[in-house]
């Protein structure tokens, strides 16, 4: 049933408050200041209430269902992250406070950029970005400075791998350059012949995400970061799928030279709707002078030093210091206002701190053991076929929507019949060089248990698509909408009431 | 799946054809691409005296699932661009040899044409590549 909009649900006369009696002379607003063409709702209190509340209720998130969508990384977000950054020391901060009245917080900070620099092996770290796109253009902004900067004016293009995530050839050409795709090699890698035959000196770097978006580990990382380092080029890390690889390999091992971390996926801040999202970038050192600011940086104060009484000092190792804001030498220049979606960034500190080293190394295992599990299950007993199925996969797989034997059945189809079961259908219909993608990424805070009712879902509609396949073609049939006419929403947009 | 081909038209790999009228060079997208990406919902068109190279992105078509790069077959100068693909991209799926042509190109290199696969070769090429 469609939640009736509040205007449908108002009532002339009805209201919640009741408006104290007037004791002060009545005053009418001016000519022209009181419109008659305003139409708000009239509702009481209850009849608000109870509105939002079943709104609420509809949501689907991690909170209420498996969300297993590819690429995404929707795992749970811990309560105590929320717990941590609801602490009156970080919400009743404001960000014009002096740097001296809010060193605590600019410990957490420059902690936070200490151990993502540590996990991902850079020198260096900005948590400015607000999200994993805005990471990406802060890179590549980055990059394309560092070759202005070595008088490189020709290196104009950005080489982006076919499987790439639609932000990376955004990101460069909202960056003023030039993309040039790259065909994937049979194993579903970069293909290295294409790679050495775009390498020149017009080429700024290549992006490139590891494991990429077929969930499938690089093998030949090494050769690819070495090629284009040797061509004079800089590789961009898209972090997108650091869940794969966290606590176990450091891009900067691998020979990335920038890469930006996606709190709200690897780290469990909240995701999509439930944001705002954070993407800090790491860099090597000969990167980091480009870095955007403020970064957090110590300062440390000579033992001469006779304003002491103006500055907070921290003690560590008998050294007196301070925390100060500071704004790299060759910076890009700020990419947002104050230091970062800092809420989100306490959240993130404390998921790194309650995991510790040891702990962040299992949420890879167990992402990847997850993801393959799934996997195995789909191929064997219901026949998905899955791109590149032959090798193991990482974080996640791309299944096919294609069954034997049910030949008008889509992925799509299938992706709204998994609504039915209770599912948030995966990604679908990407990455773009796999037909009828399904993109399926467990996480690693699913049960077995769960991890099983999926699959036995999946299964069960591979029977229905061969046996009952309008089940599938009229799905979802427990929704509060049928399905939706996406085309004719795309061609007719309507994108206001008024 | 069958899908339609224009004998006279000739095939690139990226699933763009193209086909000579008169001194022009007329190009759009295969039935197979308009296939693999289901219902158009827009189209970016570029503007008509630009020149193209072989191989350059010249325009973007965006259907529900996906937004895909389309390619030059041949290189030249755009001597007209199919306006009525703006109102009505859904032609893209209906009738991709006729109505939707996308560009016409006065080409540089008359023998890029000849390259390209004929509708056999193409066919061939879409049932090894399914």
């Amino acid at each position: 049933m469609i939640e009736p909009t509040v205007y449908d649900l108002s009532s002339p006369g009805r209201h919640g408050p009741l408006l104290p009696v007037l004791d002060v002379p009545e005053a009418p607003l001016p000519d022209g200041y009181l419109r008659e063409d305003l139409l708000l709702p009239e509702l009481s209190e209850l009849d608000t209430v109870r509105h939002f509340v079943r709104l609420s209720q509809r949501n689907m998130g991690i909170d209420t269902n498996f969300y297993p969508l590819g690429s995404c990384t929707m795992k749970y977000n811990p309560k105590v992250n929320e717990k941590a950054a609801g602490l009156a020391g970080f919400t009743d901060l404001h960000p014009l406070q002096d740097a001296e009245m809010t060193q605590g917080a600019m410990q957490l900070l420059l902690e936070l950029q200490v151990y993502l620099a540590e996990i991902s092996g850079f020198d260096a770290v900005t948590l400015q970005p607000a999200a994993g796109a805005q990471g990406e253009l802060t890179g590549v902004l980055m990059m394309r400075k560092y070759q202005l900067d070595r008088g490189e004016t020709q290196r104009t293009k950005i080489l982006v791998p076919d499987s790439a995530h639609g932000t990376n050839p955004a990101t460069t050409t909202m960056s003023g350059l030039q993309v040039v795709e790259l065909p994937s090699s049979p194993r579903g890698n970069l293909d290295l012949e294409a790679l050495k035959a775009n390498l020149d000196d017009t080429v700024v770097g290549l992006m490139l995400t590891n494991p990429n978006t077929l969930g499938l580990f690089e093998e030949r990382i090494l050769e690819i970061t070495q090629l284009v380092h040797e061509a004079g080029g800089l590789v961009y890390g898209d972090g997108a799928n650091m869940n794969a690889i966290v606590g176990v390999v450091k891009p900067a091992d691998l020979g990335i030279d920038v890469m930006h971390f996606n709190l709200h996926k690897t780290f469990s801040t909240p995701h999509g709707g439930g944001g705002p999202g954070a993407g800090p970038v790491g860099v090597v050192a000969k990167l980091a002078p480009f870095l955007p600011g403020p970064v957090v940086s110590v300062e440390h104060i000579p033992d001469d030093f006779d304003d002491e009484e103006e500055h907070v000092h921290f003690d560590e190792d008998g050294d007196d210091f301070r925390l100060i804001w500071h704004m790299p030498s060759k910076s890009i220049g700020r990419v947002r206002s104050y230091y970062g979606n800092f809420g989100v960034l306490v959240r993130a500190y404390t998921y790194i701190r309650m995991h510790g080293a040891p702990g962040l190394r299992r949420i890879a295992e167990n992402a990847v053991l997850n993801a393959n599990y799934l996997k195995a299950r789909l191929q064997q007993e219901a026949s998905y076929p899955v791109a590149f199925g032959d090798r193991i996969c990482m974080h996640e797989f791309v299944a096919q929507g294609i069954l034997e034997g049910a030949p008008d059945i889509h992925t799509m189809d299938i992706a709204k019949r998994l609504m039915d079961y209770g599912f948030h259908p995966p990604t679908v219909y990407f990455p773009l060089i796999v037909r009828e993608a399904l993109m399926i990424e467990p996480t690693e805070t699913e049960s077995k248990a769960t991890l099983d009712a999926f699959a036995d879902a999946m299964i069960q509609i591979a029977r229905e698509a061969r046996e009952e396949p309008e089940l599938l073609k009229d799905a979802p049939h427990s929704a509060p909408v049928k399905r939706l006419d996406e085309v004719r929403a795309a061609r007719q947009m309507i994108l206001c009431r008024c | 799946m069958a899908y339609k081909f224009d004998a006279t038209a000739r095939y690139a790999e990226s699933h763009d054809w193209a086909r000579v009228e008169g001194d022009v060079v007329v190009c759009g997208i295969s039935d197979y691409a308009q296939h693999a990406l289901s219902d158009v919902v827009f189209i970016e068109l570029p503007s008509a005296g630009k020149t193209v190279t072989k191989g350059d992105v010249y325009s973007t078509v965006e259907s529900v699932k996906a937004a895909e790069q389309v390619y030059a077959p041949v290189s030249g100068e755009i001597v007209a661009v199919n306006d009525d693909l703006e109102s009505t991209p859904e032609l893209i799926n209906e009738d991709p040899y006729g109505a939707a042509w996308i560009i016409k190109v006065k080409p540089s290199d008359p023998g890029q044409f000849d390259e390209l696969m004929d509708a056999a070769a193409y066919e061939t090429f879409l049932s090894e590549h399914e």
